[in-house]
């Protein structure tokens, strides 16, 4: 005889796709998807209607054609004759700067505030409390307004530089300039370059890479990573004998030697911007738009790293601080091996989506006029054309795919440094 | 007897703690100079602090409040104190300091954005503070309808009738699900009260109308603007996207695979590109989604999109309340024979919520300083204003006072909210560390 907990299939009723929960779950999500799948036909119909009243139905042959509009501040070979798709590829990559950068310094500038509020000196942390709360509780916009129009309104014109009676001066022995036209720098040139190497042939895309520098990159990489292997050996030497052998002379050797080396070889030298006419010449011009958009979206970004690390340094126990001493371990060493490792656990996946978060911000770069992403495929470029439709879905891929990306470095950092439980 | 030469009968008196150790020297000497790199932090902050107020000081306090133009404003500080910068010229805030809060908005009409603000506070009160009366909540229920009658203007029948609309639902759930059950009961509900909307509700407000016009004069959204404008983008979004949020956390942690997968696809849409993205979508695209003709508000069209971009984040923040929860919760409720609305509305709600207290606050006040973004499409927020009065002759290349002065509007809204997030931790705080 078998036993079946199975209803009879004689016994089925209708009525039970609603009152027993077996059937329920079913019934209500096929009406979901069926209401899901009618509200997206009837926004793809509507749409469609639409585009078709207005005569511009969906096509993506805009991108080819010449974008006739100037990018300022560009990483790479750009015309107004080329494509809308490589003027929004010169915008992506001015985005992906603009992010770059602001992550480097708003975590530096974010883990000095967030250290200093935990400061035992009361001046000192009252100080960083009042810089946290006045840059979080104010919009960024407005962060990247103020920036902008300090850039434009405070800094000497190019002309201030000039003469016997110059009211303004660079600095850093003559290398930097503060303008109001933006800022100089020292460009880094070589006698005997190499040459570049050019990616992706005559495509939009394509770019080229600098040979030279990814040479001293490579040299410079290798010397660290030499010198993780002689930390490593000095690790087994003390393992073995007790005794630490001291290496820092041999790390040294190893980072800067072969670098410097292949500097003086390739003929390394700083172009330095000069005043000629009514501007600064040579160089590397940093725009205004682009240190405003930099500087503010730091600061404002640190406000909230700086919250961050002050959480996750709180977050370990004092108990593990005051285990570290007993063991008789010198103060840094127990920030560097004991405070650190677990604190990093509570940072890290805030600190990523704060990374996200200002690379979304970047996106306000179209308030200050710096041709980000927004600012040529969808800005320009979509007022240009008038393609309304294509324009926001890209801008919107390229953000979501860039928005994808970090997260799935936060999901492989939390799945390394998750703690194994047995 | 003893070979002790002495031994203590009686308990010696507590000393009080030396001089410097106590009070202000005490305090002093712990928290400033404790150490020789205290000293040097102490002074080398201290000295930082001076110089920065013996900037900000003079600007702000040694300052001009009557002029009508920024060359005056010079003229005034030229002839006052020798020279034509480090004055703050306050008269731009004195002269346009309505504008930058109403904007475009009638002079005639301010009292209706100021009774929405006084009721928006009468109606906060019983949602924030327990001990306001409890008899509020029916002015936080009705103030939804009266807010855009009393900022757009009309008649206050047509908010009336959109009421009825969920009266007309309530009554349907309470009779229906008696007879029918739970999810037959709601479904029939969500019918009527389109029903109502669709058909009835606008044949109602013609005849009331008619009978009592209770009409106010119409506002177009053209002269909106301001932090008024801000303000009631600010609150509309996170009044529904808390619901809303709440709904679409719920619908991630589901069991139901669509319904999941749905919500996951929004969530994570809406999170992955910047909110600049979306106002382009409400400012040129949302027309073309919807049915041909149809061409509605962009201040509306402002608020949907702001409301769906708040509600994504605040789904993400309510599920990390509902994931910290332990399994047993949601076990100790379905083993009491709860089903799953009351086991969310009495056991998981109330916990999610109040762990979720912290990041929900935030999420409001990140909404709230979002709105400025809407000056990049064109919208006459405060930051949009202020270009406006720059490009006067009067006020042209004024900058300092008008950021400050837009700064200190947001940051005192903001850091109020953050406040009374810590208070209610606080108050809500239920264990004993």
């Amino acid at each position: 005889m078998t036993v079946s907990a199975d209803p009879d299939k004689a016994s089925f009723k209708p009525a039970m796709l609603i009152y027993d929960t077996r059937y329920r779950s079913m019934t209500i999500q096929i009406f979901v998807l069926i209401a899901f799948i009618i509200f997206v036909f009837w926004l793809i119909n509507n749409t469609i209607t639409n585009l078709f009243e207005l005569g511009k139905p969906i096509e993506f042959r805009f991108l080819s054609e010449p974008a006739s509009y100037d990018i300022n501040q560009r990483l790479i070979e750009y015309s107004s004759r080329d494509t809308h798709l490589r003027a929004s590829f010169v915008g992506l990559l001015n985005t992906l700067v603009v992010a770059a950068l602001g992550c480097i310094t708003a975590t530096v500038l974010g883990v000095f505030i967030g250290i200093g509020r935990l400061s035992k000196n009361w001046i000192v942390s009252k100080i960083m409390a009042v810089y946290v709360e006045v840059f979080r509780n104010v919009p960024v916009l407005l962060w990247i307004l103020l920036a902008m129009a300090i850039m434009i309104e405070s800094l000497p014109a190019p002309k201030a530089f000039r003469g016997d009676t110059a009211t303004a001066s660079m600095y850093l022995s003559d290398s930097v300039a503060f303008t109001n036209r933006g800022v100089y720098i020292p460009e880094p040139l070589f006698n005997n370059p190499i040459g570049d190497i050019s990616l992706f042939g005559t495509s939009s895309m394509r770019f080229d890479v600098s040979l030279d520098l990814l040479v001293i990159l490579i040299v410079f990489f290798g010397g660290i990573f030499t010198s993780f292997k002689i930390k490593k050996w000095a690790d087994r030497t003390q393992n073995i004998t007790g005794v630490r052998p001291t290496t820092w002379y041999l790390k040294a050797l190893v980072i800067l030697v072969p670098t410097l080396v292949l500097l003086w070889a390739l003929g390394f030298y700083l172009g330095y911007a000069e005043l000629k006419g009514f501007n600064f010449k040579g160089g590397t011009h940093l725009r205004n738009s682009l240190i405003a958009l930099w500087i503010a979206l730091s600061l404002y970004t640190a406000a909230f790293i700086a919250e961050i690390v002050r959480a996750g340094i709180l977050a370990v126990s004092s108990g593990q601080n005051e285990a570290a001493a007993s063991l008789g371990l010198r103060p840094g060493r127990i920030m560097s091996l004991v405070i650190l490792p677990q604190a990093l656990r509570v940072i890290v996946p805030p600190l990523i989506s704060n990374y996200l978060n200002l690379t979304k911000n970047s996106s306000l770069a179209i308030a200050v006029g710096y041709m980000d992403v927004t600012g040529t495929l969808g800005g320009i470029t979509l007022n240009q054309t008038g393609r309304e439709l294509e324009c926001i879905l890209m801008l919107m891929l390229v953000y979501w795919i860039l928005s994808l990306s970090i997260s799935a470095v936060m999901n492989w950092y939390n799945n390394s440094v998750k703690l194994v439980e047995r | 007897m003893s070979e002790h030469a002495f031994v203590r009968k009686e308990i010696v008196p507590e000393q009080t703690p030396p001089l410097s150790s106590i009070g202000i020297v005490g305090w002093l000497k712990a928290n400033l100079f404790s150490s020789w790199l205290n000293v040097a932090l102490t002074l080398l902050a201290s000295s930082f602090i001076l110089y920065v107020l013996s900037g900000v000081l003079p600007w702000t306090f040694q300052s001009i409040w009557h002029a009508s133009s920024l060359t005056e404003c010079r003229e005034i500080a030229m002839a006052t104190w020798g020279k034509t910068h480090g004055h703050a010229c306050w008269a731009v805030i004195n002269d346009r300091w309505v504008q930058l809060l109403f904007g475009f908005y009638p002079s005639h009409l301010y009292w209706r954005p100021i009774v929405a603000l006084l009721l928006l506070i009468v109606a906060l009160g019983p949602v924030l503070f327990s001990e306001a009366p409890r008899n509020l909540f029916y002015v936080t229920a009705a103030y939804p309808f009266l807010l855009p009658w009393l900022m757009w203007g009309g008649s206050l029948w047509v908010s009336v009738s959109v009421l009825l609309g969920f009266l007309v639902a309530y009554i349907v759930i309470k009779y229906m699900v008696e007879i029918f059950g739970q999810l037959l009961g709601v479904i029939a509900a969500v019918f009527a009260a389109l029903f109502w909307w669709t058909f009835l509700g606008a044949i109602f407000s013609e005849i009331a109308i008619s009978v009592l016009p209770l009409s106010l004069e119409t506002v177009t959204s053209r002269s909106f603007g301001g932090f008024m404008l801000a303000l009631l983008i600010g609150v509309v979004a996170i009044g529904c996207s808390l619901p809303i949020g709440i709904i679409l956390a719920l619908a991630r942690q589901s069991d139901l695979l669509i319904v999941k997968a749905i919500s996951i696809g929004f969530i994570e849409f809406i999170r992955g590109v910047p909110l600049i993205t979306l106002l382009f979508v409400a400012s040129t695209l949302l027309n073309i989604f919807l049915p041909p003709g149809s061409d509605f508000d962009i201040i509306l069209r402002v608020i949907i999109m702001v409301t769906l971009f708040a509600s994504a984040y605040m789904a993400e923040v309510i599920r990390g309340g509902l994931a910290s929860l332990p399994r047993g919760q949601y076990e100790g409720a379905d083993s009491l024979g709860l089903d799953y609305w009351q086991s969310q509305r009495l056991i998981i709600m109330p916990q999610a919520l109040k762990v979720s207290i912290p990041p929900i606050v935030s999420t409001f006040i990140s909404v709230l300083k979002d709105t400025t973004l809407v000056s990049i499409i064109g919208l006459m927020d405060p930051l949009g204003l202020s270009q406006g009065i720059r490009a006067n002759a009067e006020w042209q290349g004024i900058y300092w006072e008008l950021f400050a002065f837009i700064a200190l509007l947001f940051f005192v809204v903001c850091y109020s909210m953050s406040r009374y997030s810590m208070y209610l931790e606080r108050k809500l705080q239920t264990d004993h560390l």
